[in-house]
């Protein structure tokens, strides 16, 4: 990492003098590095006698394989290795479980038997001196399978569908007092079915592996949100000491929960460098990212909603119909927001879950957040036309003090302030309740509101600080940075605690040599590793008071180290302060090149009895052509209350990030599956529609900043995927306002609205 | 198009990257792409589709923007190839490479080189026609217009549209209206 020549800019503090760097809109700690092409993500290591491979593909969508023609290919100058389940390497089997951390995305080994689940899946992999001949090679092979009837229509798969009984260990269904009793005798009945597509997550670099085998050790430049568990994997699966395998992945660029877990590819690298002993390259298209490394499964969701005439909630049922593979039960939980934000006394929440021939489902920022946000917060907006309600009032009479599923008082919520500070901005009461009544150079305008949400997540997680005899010091966690400001936020949380400016602090992140850290998913990188970096500063400091207590030529020499703490780079006597000492001389003249301090922090009690979670309020303006149907986001506002901001200016980025791709869920994104052939039909970004320079409003986002300490030390709950949550149901329930016609199925396409103009 | 030895048989080209000349025996039916990234090392172009679709990998060639991995190496001999690698003037920054970094226009940073490259060339395009029309101002429509062939997932583009507007208005080339939020 390169060091900033700026002085970085600090909040002031009010309580001490000091200054406060956690908070501060610090420069994102990379942005040299990523500006001028030096960030190395993994496709990015010129290595010596270099081998690319290119993933060979089933072309069936089930059944099994009979065998690769991989004659003509073998033939082709420059062809090195054909991978096949002939020569492939036995896996050696290991518990796929998230626990242990050692969680596969695709719950198969590849290459190990003949058997096919979905067109796309690896079959081999063609090695060759150079991309195009791999390529090359890649296409001349025949892939001879015989097929069977596959599972490619979820309403004909139906009747095999199956209700799962669990989701992370909640059991299922979910169920408060009598929904059905309550119902039937509740003066306001409505009732809705919202579907979602399967979505792509398509971050820009592509899931890539480089491998190098040296004999002994692997060392793996991967595409990861999780090293440690990549580690895990590729480790136990080869059968290697985890001491043997490293994975590098210093730059992720994006991941949005694709690069959670390892998927096939990576040891199809790894066996590949290990036979070739050579270093093997292999960066996945476009479209077999399409077929086999996740998407969000698309769901279809029957909600029903009992109100009083006031508007207070008596009934709520949502069940979900969705998708997964014949090799995991994924489960997209859209029943969750349903369970969690308001009270409601009865309640059945309850999935059904149909296996397709298609790639394994995986987390997609805000999984079952966002999709059960589309439906639930726009029936509740059907609901406020039913009863002539405020859209805000009706959700602020359905809140409680208590969290609605385990009836405990939240850690720390701000929700309402969240309505108060985002309608303000937004203007929401400029905003005519009559639907299709404002308009704008010739277009219909609607505004609409949703409830944004996301669960308080962490996880055990560990960290080194070193202070180095030079003065500066350095962040080190096998935690990663996927463009979400890791690198950034660690050094000021170091800072804080060493008093020492984050320009002289480097973070280092992304190896699996470091100390280790949980995935980077689930918004809990900051709650988990953040608590660790704070506490390694506090033990390195700690350690420092300790040499200098015991030095006889410090001035701080035997001294009571409960009176002295660090300031400004310096270990200050508390009861005279001319008596100081920096850092570097203390340890210049014991000899030390650094002192470090090293923290393993899992999430203690303090919570317990409390139920943590962040919320906002999600405000969306559209402009609808009142012909054509086309319709344009052209303001968004969010407010979040998700604790305490470590920076506030990476925290709007990821914000403001998650709401321009909540438009391309509204508006764009659906990934489309040949139904004859369960392959991808949108497996490009022509056909798959992500939100283009063209299609971001105006959008404004902003944090209610007030912390969390019961959840951990730093009382922040992150905040990676709430800025999505509420984006497709703001939108539709302001393409509703706007024309008075209601979309249930996304994303909404003027197609969908031309019959109805 | 199938290869076989005749088609990939490797050609003795030279080509100007960032003002160094680099003589190497390519093959012809390699990508400009290909060719910057595995034979030149020069990593900072990147691969974000091999399709044309996503403009990770443009570069500027004699100051025009193009897709790198619709480009073969081959045809760009004899003309000046501009990188992510070449925007800076030694150890000075390029304005617009610090007004990214300043105001976080680069997430994950995987768009960051193409949509540098393209930004550049519209900069350098208003410049030269300010010459002849003092007036001339770029706006933010011109901005979206010019880069909407590259795609960012992560930014939702505020940041990269705020970032070039700033270099603009440091180049004279860009009135704003209203002032940037320092903590955004
Ligand atoms: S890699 Fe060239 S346009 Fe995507
Ligand atoms: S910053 Fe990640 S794609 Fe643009």
């Amino acid at each position: 990492m390169t060091l900033k020549i700026n002085e970085p800019k600090a909040k002031e503090s009010t309580m001490a003098k000091a200054v406060q760097w956690i908070g501060a809109p610090l420069d994102r700690a990379d942005g040299e590095l990523k500006t001028t092409g030096k960030a190395r993500y993994a496709a990015d290591f010129p290595l010596e006698r270099m081998v690319y491979g290119v993933p060979i593909v089933s072309p069936a969508a089930s059944g099994s394989l009979i065998k690769l023609e991989v004659e003509a290919a073998e033939k082709l100058p420059g062809v090195l290795f054909i991978l096949t389940h002939e020569n492939a390497k036995k896996i050696f089997p290991i518990q796929n479980d998230f626990g242990t951390a050692t969680k596969l995305a695709e719950g198969r080994f590849p290459l190990q038997d003949k058997k096919i689940y979905y067109a796309g899946q690896y079959v081999g992999l063609a090695a060759a001196e150079t991309l195009e001949i791999a390529q090359e090679a890649a296409r001349l092979i025949k892939v001879i399978c015989k097929e069977e009837r596959s599972a490619l229509d979820s309403e004909e798969e139906l009747p095999y569908s199956y209700f799962p009984d669990n989701n992370w260990g909640t059991p299922l269904p979910v169920i408060r007092g009598n929904f059905e009793k309550a119902f039937s005798n509740t003066e306001v009945q409505l009732k809705a079915v919202y579907t979602t597509p399967v979505e792509h997550h398509n971050p820009m670099e592509p899931h890539a592996c480089t491998a190098v085998w040296d004999g002994d050790n692997l060392i793996l430049y991967e595409s990861t949100q999780w090293v440690v568990g990549a580690r895990n994997v590729v480790a136990d699966a080869l059968g290697l000491p985890r001491e043997k395998v490293r994975i590098i992945s210093h730059f992720v660029g994006g991941g949005f929960g694709c690069k959670g877990f390892v998927w096939p590819h990576t040891l199809l690298a790894a066996m590949t460098a290990m036979h070739l002993k050579r270093p093997v390259k292999v960066v996945l298209s476009r479209s077999q990212m399409a077929a086999g490394v996740g998407h969000r499964p698309a769901t279809h969701q029957e909600l029903s909603i009992g109100s009083s005439k006031q508007g207070k909630l008596t009934a709520i049922k949502h069940h979900t119909i969705t998708q997964t593979s014949f090799l995991d039960d994924f489960l997209e939980a859209a029943g969750g927001p349903t369970q969690s934000i308001y009270s409601c006394p009865n309640l059945l929440v309850s999935y059904q879950v149909v296996r397709l021939n298609h790639g394994t489902p995986t987390f997609m920022r805000a999984p079952g957040e966002c999709t059960g946000l589309f439906a639930l917060e726009s029936l509740l907006d059907e609901l406020s036309y039913t009863l002539n309600l405020d859209p805000i009032e009706l959700r602020l009479n359905n809140l409680s003090d208590k969290s609605p599923e385990e009836e405990l008082p939240w850690s720390n919520s701000h929700i309402k302030e969240c309505y108060e500070l985002g309608s303000k901005i937004f203007g929401w009461k400029e905003r005519n309740p009559k639907p299709k009544t404002m308009k704008r150079k010739g277009f219909l305008v609607g505004l609409g509101m949703a409830t944004a949400m996301f669960p308080g997540v962490r996880s055990p997680g560990a960290a080194k600080v070193k202070i180095l005899s030079d003065g500066t010091a350095e962040v080190l966690s096998a935690t990663q940075d996927l463009g979400t400001g890791t690198y950034t936020t660690m050094k000021q949380i170091a800072a804080e605690v060493l008093r020492i400016s984050p320009h002289r602090i480097v973070s280092k992140l992304g190896d699996s040599s470091y100390p280790p850290a949980p995935v980077s998913g689930g918004s809990m990188t900051s709650a988990s590793v953040g608590p660790a970096v704070k506490s390694a500063a506090e033990k390195a400091i700690e350690a420092l008071i300790h040499i200098s207590i015991k030095d006889s030529s410090s001035c701080l020499y035997h001294l009571p180290l409960e009176k002295i703490h660090a300031a400004d780079g310096k270990l200050v006597y508390q009861d005279d302060p001319s008596k100081t000492e920096i850092f570097e001389e203390i340890l210049k003249r014991n000899n030390l090149s650094h002192i470090e301090g090293e923290s393993f922090v899992k999430p203690d009690n303090s919570a317990e009895g409390y139920t943590v979670q962040s919320h906002g309020a999600q405000f969306a303006e559209v402009e609808v052509h009142p012909l054509l149907g086309q319709i344009r986001v052209t303001r968004m506002v969010g407010v979040f209350d998700v604790g305490r901001i470590l920076n506030q200016k990476t925290a709007r980025s990821q914000a403001i990030g998650g709401m321009i791709m909540g438009i391309g869920m509204a508006l764009h994104e659906k990934t489309v599956y040949d139904p004859r052939t369960g392959r991808v039909v949108t497996d490009n970004l022509c056909d798959y529609l992500i939100p283009v320079m063209a299609d971001s409003p105006a959008v404004e986002a902003d944090f209610i900043d007030k912390p969390d300490p019961r959840f951990n030390s730093l009382g922040v709950r992150g905040l990676g995927e709430i800025g999505i949550t509420g984006v497709a149901a703001a939108t539709a329930n302001a393409v509703y306002h706007a024309t008075g016609i209601r979309i249930r199925d996304l994303p909404i396409t003027p197609d969908k609205l031309l019959k109805w103009l | 198009m199938p290869i076989n030895a005749e088609r990939s048989r490797k050609k003795l080209t030279s080509l100007k990257v960032n003002g160094r000349v680099y003589e190497k025996a390519l093959s012809p039916i390699s990508t400009l792409l290909e060719i910057l990234r595995e034979d030149l090392g020069l990593t900072g172009t990147k691969h974000g589709c091999e399709l044309g679709e996503c403009g990770a990998c443009a570069v500027l060639l004699n100051d025009v923007p193009v897709l790198s991995c619709l480009t073969l190496a081959v045809e760009c001999e004899g003309k000046e190839i501009t990188t992510i690698e070449g925007l800076a003037d030694g150890n000075r920054l390029h304005p617009l490479q610090t007004a990214f970094a300043e105001l976080g226009a680069a997430q994950c940073g995987y768009c960051t080189s193409g949509i540098l490259c393209v930004a550049k060339s519209l900069l350098d395009k208003a410049a030269q026609e300010k010459k002849s029309n003092p007036g001339r101002e770029l706006s933010r429509a011109e901005i979206k217009e010019a880069l909407s062939g590259n795609i960012c997932r992560c930014t939702g583009y505020l940041k990269i549209i705020e970032a070039i507007e700033l270099t603009a208005e440091r180049l004279n080339l860009f009135h704003r209206c209203e002032p940037v939020r320092e903590d955004r």
